[in-house]
């Protein structure tokens, strides 16, 4: 009857978003009196995630889970939760959880909700509150199925410390054939990921092309960040795809989100409103952005990115 | 090949979002509906093999008749025949239900569908799709290629992309990169008089019920002003980032 989550690990280390999600079920396994059991994948360190609340561990280890395979890896989720008569599955928004999530959800008969951002308002009927419209607003849903699964966003809930202690079980379920195979992966190893980013530093058309990225990534090396950019920086080829974000780029929630040279259309705010903190520069004190934003400098950017960059050395060197 | 495009009918991106009903529903009035992007790439990449390799494309929606002009516009593009499941869309589930009866009654070997919609945002549809037809699935999709029954494809993972083979019959989830934006085509007068004596086939929903259901919609809470910094004072900025905001 427990709440199961799955959490993802790299190179055998927990991402924060599989603290996240132990964190979230925990929760959810508190209002539904029960405890929270994990998944978890050739990860190493199983017995940390007592530290955000779960009780056990299912552990998996298989070679042939290496490489993420979204049929394979729903196969292993859904074995556990059988296994453990789980009522709720909870996964991350990863691009990974949310492959694997609606072929799940049919192979549990399980009704999945994904984007949700806070714990269940209600567990009887299981309510849930999840963005809609592309961050323009609010659903609060129902799912009326026996088993159901939410998918929580990214950086929506926060990672939680609870008190106690994981057991480990070795979990060996069968791994399905499946007609995907990857061939390669291209990732670079050297820069944070959108997705994981706590900080992003965003460039725009303001920033005139393509050789003027230097400070962005500069000030993005600064604060660890990850760097993005609006469409049309994408579209003009100065930026790779990857990094276009807005409503039909990718999603950002970061905690600290930097806009540089970028007017602020619906567009681009719709996918990057789910950030707690936002901070725009520039120079036309009527763009959009500004009635968006936490933080705004008018002021332009060639002048105003390289003191930023300044400062915040200052800063690190100070606080370091 | 025989190529399905699944096609969302979707308020345009600058739409204003506003509920009636007490929040229970969509407000559409003075909303203009669009092809939903992701479904627009993935439409146009379908326009290509049937050109360049001579697949029959046809589109779905799943909604009532009021989605019928945004079906003549994928015709308009390109598209052979449109097919409209006659029920409203609920939830993701349902609406994958209907298009896998659609699947398999027209025998498709290739179906392409969007990343996510951008009204609802599920991202579940063309997966759960998959599950239900039994084909391979692959989301996030910026490229594709078909040759025979062999499919590669490339998805876009978070700090990367990675490339997989597959066969058909193959669901894809696409967005912006299967085609690029310079690609996608804006409908010509003759597409769309041509579009007009294309079919158009409504057909009768199986049963499906609901997995979900949305109780009310809400409207994020209203911004605070901004807090403007001197451009001369950066050393505020960082200050109030560090004491006040507390990300840094
Ligand atoms: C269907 C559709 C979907 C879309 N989806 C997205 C999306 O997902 N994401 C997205 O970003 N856009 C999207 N767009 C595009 C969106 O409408 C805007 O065109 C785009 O966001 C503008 O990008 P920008 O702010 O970089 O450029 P611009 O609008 O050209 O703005 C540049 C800004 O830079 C400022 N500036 C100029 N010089 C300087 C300087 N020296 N220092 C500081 N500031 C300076 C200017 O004042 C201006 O505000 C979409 C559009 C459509 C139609
Ligand atoms: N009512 C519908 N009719 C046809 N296709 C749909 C419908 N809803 C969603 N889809 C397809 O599924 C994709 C993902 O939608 P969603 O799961 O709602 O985010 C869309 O981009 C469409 O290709």
């Amino acid at each position: 009857m427990s709440v199961l989550v799955y959490t993802e690990s790299e190179n055998g280390k927990f991402k924060k978003a599989a603290l996240e999600v132990v964190s979230y079920a925990k929760a959810v396994a508190d209002q539904m009196g029960t405890t929270v059991t994990a998944v978890a994948i050739n990860a190493d360190d199983n017995e940390s995630l007592g530290a955000y609340g779960a009780s056990k561990v299912l552990s998996v280890k298989d070679d042939s889970l290496n490489n993420f395979n979204a049929k394979k890896h729903a196969a292993v989720i859904e074995q556990a939760a059988k296994n453990e008569s789980a009522k709720v599955v909870v996964l991350s928004s990863s691009a990974d959880s949310k492959y694997l999530a609606p072929l799940l959800a049919v192979g549990l008969d399980a009704g999945y909700v994904s984007n949700v951002v806070e714990a269940p308002s209600s567990t009887s009927p299981f309510t849930v509150k999840r963005t809609a419209f592309t961050n323009k607003a609010f659903a609060n849903t129902e799912i009326n199925t026996d088993v159901k699964i939410v998918g929580l966003s990214n950086n929506s809930f926060g990672v939680v410390e609870a008190s106690g202690s994981a057991s480990v079980e070795d979990f060996s379920p069968s791994i399905p054939d499946s007609g995907v195979n990857v061939e390669s992966v291209d990732k670079a190893t050297d820069k944070v990921s959108i997705a994981d980013a706590e900080v992003v530093v965003s460039g725009g058309r303001g920033l005139k092309g393509p050789e003027n990225w230097g400070m962005i990534e500069e000030l993005a090396d600064v604060l660890g960040a990850a760097t993005a950019c609006s469409k049309p920086v994408s579209d003009l080829g100065w930026r790779p795809h990857g990094e276009h974000v807005g409503q039909t780029g990718k999603p950002v929630a970061s905690n600290l989100y930097i806009a540089i040279g970028i007017s602020g259309a619906i567009q681009h705010l719709a996918g990057i409103n789910a950030s707690k903190v936002k901070v725009v520069v520039n120079t036309d004190p009527e763009a959009p952005f500004f009635k968006a934003a936490d933080y705004g400098v008018v002021g332009d950017a060639f002048e105003v990115v390289p003191a930023l960059i300044e400062k915040l050395k200052a800063f690190k060197a100070q606080n370091a | 090949m025989k190529i399905l495009v699944c096609i969302s009918h979707v308020p345009d991106t600058t739409s204003k979002i506003n509920f009636t009903d007490g929040d229970t529903k969509f407000d559409t009035n003075g909303v203009q509906f669009v092809i939903n992007p992701n479904d627009e790439f993935g439409l146009t990449r379908a326009m290509w093999f049937k050109e360049k390799q001579g697949a029959s494309v046809d589109v779905v929606n799943v909604g009532g008749a009021e989605t019928e002009p945004t079906l003549r516009k994928a015709l308009a593009i390109g598209a052979d025949t449109a097919i409209r499941v006659n029920t409203e869309a609920t939830d993701g589930f349902a609406v994958a239900k209907q298009l896998a009866k659609v699947v398999k009654d027209g025998g498709y070997d290739l179906v392409i569908a969007g990343r996510e919609s951008i009204d609802y945002n599920g991202g579940m549809v063309p997966g759960m799709l998959a599950a239900m037809t039994d084909a391979n699935f692959v989301t996030n999709c910026i490229g594709l290629e078909i040759d025979g029954t062999n499919a590669k494809a490339v998805r876009e993972i978070d700090g990367g992309k990675e490339t997989v083979n597959t066969s058909l019959p193959l669901v894809v989830a696409g967005q912006k990169g299967i085609v690029e934006e310079s690609d996608l085509r804006i409908p010509n007068m003759r597409g769309i008089m041509m579009a007009r004596k294309k079919p158009l086939n409504v057909v009768e929903p199986v049963d499906a019920t609901s997995e979900t259901s949305t109780a009310n919609f809400e409207k994020p809470a209203p911004k605070g002003a901004v807090k403007l910094v001197d451009a001369d004072n950066i050393d505020e900025l960082v200050n109030l980032l560090h004491n006040e905001a507390k990300v840094i």
